[in-house]
């Protein structure tokens, strides 16, 4: 009964043990070796006498290591990743491939402008294609994620006021938005005031009416919004927003539902982020590298951080002479290396194939919500985009939650939903599944999830007592907060798996 | 489109199922006014053999097959085969954040042994999950430090690499910090005179950088000493993790904001890299970023999770201690891999070699008559005066497949015409002596 009989894609398989690198280290063992020296020796008058207790390890054993550590990981090579808000997308190794071609995964940032012109050349193309896809009038690719360019975005929005004399203390919020937005506000130094959704998880007009005062930098929106749903009075955001003198900024997280169908520069956004690893696949790598591009109408160009490409004598070049800039967000010019892959994802779709993504990523999260509709409760009857957002309401009474539901759903072979998010929503199932979901696979995700519906109803401890078949099953998180262990010490040596 | 997986038939049938005629239905609910009524102006898709064409003629187009010494906070190191090879597994590179703990256990154990090493060779307590990268990680620990301390005064010194202090003035500028900047004396050091009477009660943090940007070692313990005597905290900037394989730890510093990329990632014109914060334990509340701690499931086996995330955005939203939500971990990874790879031993002796030849380099360029700026003691990198002016010498240069190394005149008028080089173990002695003529005019 623990193992599911049916709608499963686990099956058992070997996995192995592995210790900590420390522990599986011994002294005198090494993994490298390095050319002889070929000048003379030498050594500072200062130098530490040793690196206690770092691993030591042969190459093989390395290897060994990080290979078995990855078998305890799931991946989007793995199987469906309907991570909500994350887009769990495909990586295509094209995109590896042509990040590390020699002259490129060997380029060093500060090398002349004569000797980077093909480098100066991705950036451009690929501006200009984001440009294109968010209608918007310049850009910059320097912010490292999505939160540096969330505050990048602010910052512009700061320095745009400020030139028209009219420097304003809060940005106005939803209830729905990613934390990083709050937090990315009050770190740019503005007063942060929620923003409550109506009924049909849009931004409520009547209060955006009363709050949008003269005090108000910018409402930060997410359209789509985090349940899925584009704003439909959009329009009428934009223009009380502008009407009061502030800006509207769009948080690009879910840009992958509009990408070829609808481009926030025609709907009066001011300025915009977007997340390469998430819209334009570069990949996520466990928790980043990320990249955060933000796109701007023209009234806020003089404030872009430097270095600003700009064409000189029919080719790209960086110009550092901005002296109205905000100043730069990060040395050098962003990931650089998630430039080549955006580039070579767009190139790859092309328009035709960009635009089929779009409508394969919302045909597929209204494929899930159609048929989990009924087995789970949908707080908002208003039509999904690219993800669909249910609430854990019908197995809640039988006290079993979203988490549950997400932890037995391991059990099934599918990693979970989003959990818990967005707060709106009391008890959160966010569900993406992405273009890149086949729907063999998302029936069988969808016989797991009615199945789990069913074992709510029957027997809610097996539910709540989630995952069985992983490598160790849940973990004590309270424990580890109370008294938080974050190294490995010799002493903890005989600690064992 | 290969990547899709869903064919025109079966998008009929999920229609149908949908009870619609026309995908179109699923976006009339998006204004009139908001949608494109046309295709995208973007060529259509491209082949493999497309694409692959295109970048490759990109990357001719810059440097390939030169040899670099730049440095200046992107260095070369050699990376080990295996390094790609094992993180081009798809079960590391396209995961993501590791939320559920009970299936990604792998991320987490690298994090937790990550961050074992990043303390093991900066002598401090505590490291965090990853940052951006080194200079964002620099405005990071400034931040913590105004937090710990309740002040707002910066010092920093000149010598922290110049576009780490201009990612610092942008990302501070909304908070009128004061920031003072300490310059440096004739020997290519930090000025403790002028540190002493710069740090006041108001100052939060001094930040010094070792090997600064001139490649020349600072002595992390008079630094601290200063700092702490006007109860200010001292955050060690460190661009080059190599230079920790055979330097002091900066065990005295009460932060460590440290660049990662020369533990095996990509120099990649710049990013992605990877910067980390470490400090002492009893700060560990006040730092931002992903943390990973150990825990035990409900039979007692050892496993581990993200912990202390009620500092983070996602609980804290606008009470956090930063709005960052990465922690680069692929670019960690590579440096877990790089480190283990060269260990306890191999670290040491890469450091040397790094050491051994730009000591080689300084020698024979002062030996050739050439101006070496800067006699305190350094690590890789070193500032000479070439005989001819830099265009010159860059063009002469390229000629020859060479990049000499970085024009520091935009950001020091002060030292002219001078070039810092950088000389790591994947220069050979031939090119070393070449470049030295190069420098010298010949």
């Amino acid at each position: 009964m623990q193992t599911p009989s049916v709608g499963t894609r686990a099956s058992r398989h070997i996995v192995q043990n592995e210790a900590l690198l420390f522990e599986v280290s011994s002294p005198g063992k090494r993994g490298y070796q390095l050319p002889a020296l070929d000048v003379p020796e030498a050594q500072p008058a200062q130098t530490r006498d040793d690196i206690p207790d770092f691993p030591e390890l042969s190459e093989l054993e390395v290897v060994r290591h990080f290979t078995r550590l990855s078998t305890w990981n799931y991946g989007v090579d793995t199987g469906i990743y309907p991570l909500g808000s994350c887009t769990m997308k495909y990586n295509a190794r094209i995109n590896e491939l042509v990040t590390r071609l020699e002259g490129l995964g060997d380029g060093h940032p500060l090398q002349s402008e004569e000797l980077s012109r093909g480098a100066l050349r991705i950036m451009r193309l690929l501006s200009q294609y984001l440009l294109e896809i968010t209608g918007m009038d310049a850009i910059t690719l320097q912010p490292a994620a999505g939160a540096q360019g969330e505050l990048t975005g602010i910052m512009l929005v700061r320095a745009a006021l400020h030139a028209r004399g009219d420097a304003r203390r809060k940005v106005l919020i939803p209830d729905s938005a990613h934390g990083t937005n709050p937090a990315t506000a009050a770190i740019a130094g503005y007063q942060v005031e929620n923003l409550k959704s109506n009924a049909n998880g849009t931004v409520d007009m009547a209060s955006l009416e009363r709050q949008m005062t003269g005090e108000v930098a910018a409402l930060m929106l997410t359209n789509p919004n985090t349940l899925g749903i584009f704003e439909e009075d959009i329009h009428r955001i934009a223009d009380l927003v502008h009407e009061r003198g502030g800006m509207l900024y769009m948080d690009g997280a879910n840009m992958n539902a509009l990408v070829g169908r609808s481009r926030p520069g025609d709907f009066g956004v001011d300025v915009m982020h977007l997340n390469l690893h998430k819209t334009f696949s570069t990949p996520h790598g466990g928790g980043g590298p990320g990249s955060g591009p933000v796109a701007i109408q023209r009234e806020l160009e003089p404030y872009l951080p430097v270095p600003v490409l700009v064409e000189r004598n029919g080719s790209p070049a960086l110009d550092y002479d901005r002296p109205h800039s905000i100043g730069r967000v990060r040395a050098f010019y962003g990931n650089f290396g998630m430039f080549t892959r955006a580039l070579a994802y767009i190139m790859a779709n092309g328009s035709d194939g960009l635009k089929q993504t779009t409508e394969d990523a919302v045909l597929n999260a209204n494929y899930i919500r159609k048929k989990l509709e009924g087995a789970f409760a949908l707080p908002y009857p208003t039509p999904s985009m690219h993800e669909v957002v249910f609430s854990d309401s019908l197995q809640a009474p039988r006290g079993v939650h979203t988490g549950d539901i997400a932890k037995r759903l391991i059990d099934y072979g599918f990693h979970p939903y989003t959990v818990s998010f967005p707060l709106v929503v009391r008890g959160a199932l966010m569900i993406e599944p992405t273009e890149s979901a086949n729907q063999a696979e998302m029936d069988e995700f969808i016989a797991a999830m009615r199945a789990i519906a069913a074992e709510a109803e029957t027997s809610p401890e097996l539910v709540t007592g989630a995952p069985y078949s992983t490598k160790i099953s849940r973990l004590d998180e309270t424990a580890a907060a109370r008294n938080p262990v974050l190294r490995w010490r010799r002493t903890q040596a005989a600690a064992g798996f | 489109m290969r990547y899709l997986p869903t064919s025109d038939a079966i998008r009929e049938r999920m229609l149908a199922d949908l009870g619609l005629d026309s995908i179109d239905e699923l976006f009339s609910h998006i204004p009139e006014y908001c949608r494109l009524a046309r295709p995208l102006d973007i060529p259509t898709g491209r082949s493999e053999a497309e694409i692959l064409q295109f970048f490759r003629a990109a990357a001719a187009d810059n440097a390939p097959g030169f040899t670099s010494f730049l440095g200046a906070g992107a260095y070369y190191h050699f990376r080990p085969s295996h390094l790609d090879n094992l993180i081009g597994r798809g079960e590391w590179f396209t995961a993501y954040t590791p939320y559920q703990p009970e299936i990604s256990q792998g991320t987490l154990q690298s994090i937790f042994e990550f961050q074992t090493m990043i303390c093991q060779l900066t002598g401090q307590e505590v490291a965090n999950a990853g940052m951006y990268d080194g200079s964002t990680a620099l405005d990071e620990a400034c931040m913590m430090a105004a937090r710990v301390t309740g002040r707002d005064g910066l010092v920093v010194a000149r010598s922290v690499h110049p576009q780490y202090r201009e990612v610092l003035a942008t990302l501070t500028q909304h908070r009128n910090f004061p920031i003072e900047e300490v310059g440096y004396q004739p020997d290519g050091r930090l000025d403790l005179a002028a540190l002493r009477a710069a740090v006041t009660p108001r100052t939060a943090a001094v930040a010094v950088q070792s090997p600064n940007f001139f490649g020349s070692l600072e002595d992390w313990e008079e630094a601290a000493t200063i700092a702490h005597a006007q109860g200010a905290l001292l955050v060690a900037v460190i661009a080059e993790p190599v230079s920790l394989g055979l330097l002091p730890p900066p065990a005295a510093a009460d932060i460590v904001a440290m660049e990662l990329q020369g533990f095996g990632i990509p120099v990649g014109f710049g990013g992605p890299y990877a910067g980390i914060l470490a400090t002492r334990e009893k700060f560990v509340r006040s730092m931002p970023g992903r943390l990973v701690g150990e825990a035990r499931d409900s039979q007692g086996r050892r496993g581990f999770v993200l912990t202390l995330s009620t500092r983070e955005q996602h609980i804290r939203r606008e009470k956090a201690t930063s709005n960052i939500c990465t922690n680069q971990a692929l670019c960690a990874l590579m440096a877990s891999i790089f480190m283990a790879t060269y260990g306890r031993q191999g670290l040491r002796e890469l450091a040397r070699q790094n050491y051994a030849k730009a000591a080689y380099a300084a020698g024979a360029c002062a030996a050739a008559g050439l101006e070496v700026l800067f006699p305190a003691p350094r690590f890789h990198e070193f500032v000479v005066k070439p005989r001819r002016p830099v265009a010159a010498l860059r063009a002469a240069c390229t000629q020859e497949k060479i990049i000499p190394g970085f024009a520091v005149q935009p950001h020091y008028p002060e030292l002219g015409e001078a070039v810092l080089v950088c000389v790591t173990e994947t220069v050979a002695r031939p090119d070393i002596d070449r470049l030295v003529q190069l420098l010298a005019g010949k």
